[in-house]
């Protein structure tokens, strides 16, 4: 398992070869990855700064990955989550999941997707033609979490 | 007892802090709100009743019921944007 929360990009293939290094046991790896987009809400966003709660950040997806492990037959797990300024089309998160079977792969890392857009103390602060605003969580990421319990 | 507050993001720039210590006379999350709340101002609109945050205790998420103890890391803030 690799939890990161670093201000550094990533490469979505070099962490996909990491977790199936040395392994024949894998038999799907399903992964996630989220960009910065440049509107929301109706405004042109040109940059966006993530902040999170050192400390509470790494042990909230430690638990997410826990709860996914009980749920699903999963092998391994890779969570990258950046931090600080970021431009649109930077990467920002990546879930991998790696299993035996497509079936778990695939819900694993849509639970742990859905959980960490709910559970995970990151905030995003946005810059637009109108000044710097901070994102509202939305009822959509909510519900979307609310469905798998 | 002594507590350590912790606030993020868009609460931390109303609040114009990102931690304090405070002495706490009660014994759960929702007493801390209540002193809170009555020093007036920001605290009490921020922290009044409908509206959204979310509240950690030794970073773990909790509840207005949950118990405090000496030396507590509370931590108040937003609902999460990230991923």
């Amino acid at each position: 398992m690799k939890i990161a929360v670093q201000s550094a990009g990533f490469d979505l293939g070099a962490e996909v070869e990491a977790l199936r290094r040395g392994r024949t046991d894998i038999g799907a790896i399903a992964s996630f990855v989220g960009y910065a987009r440049d509107h929301n809400d109706g405004a042109g966003v040109a940059a966006l700064t993530l902040e999170h709660y050192p400390g509470m950040t790494e042990k909230a997806l430690a638990d997410i990955v826990a709860q996914a492990a009980q749920r699903w037959a999963v092998q391994d797990v890779t969570v990258i989550h950046r931090i600080g300024r970021l431009s649109p089309g930077d990467p920002i998160v990546l879930v991998a999941v790696a299993s035996a079977h497509r079936g778990d792969a695939f819900a694993a890392c849509e639970f742990l997707m859905d959980y960490l857009k709910t559970r995970a103390p990151f905030w995003k602060k946005e810059e637009t033609p109108d000044g710097v605003r901070w994102v509202d969580a939305r009822a959509s990421d909510e519900s979307a979490a609310q469905r798998w319990s | 007892m002594k507590l350590r507050l912790l606030y993020f993001a868009r609460l931390r720039e109303r609040f114009g802090t990102a931690e304090e210590n405070v002495d706490f006379a009660g014994a759960t999350v929702a007493e801390l709100l209540a002193q809170l709340r009555a020093r007036g101002g920001v605290w009490a609109e921020e922290l009044g009743e409908g509206r959204l945050f979310r509240v950690a205790v030794d970073q773990t998420l909790a509840m207005p019921e949950t118990g405090l103890a000496e030396g507590a890391e509370v931590a108040i803030f937003p609902p999460v944007t990230g991923g």
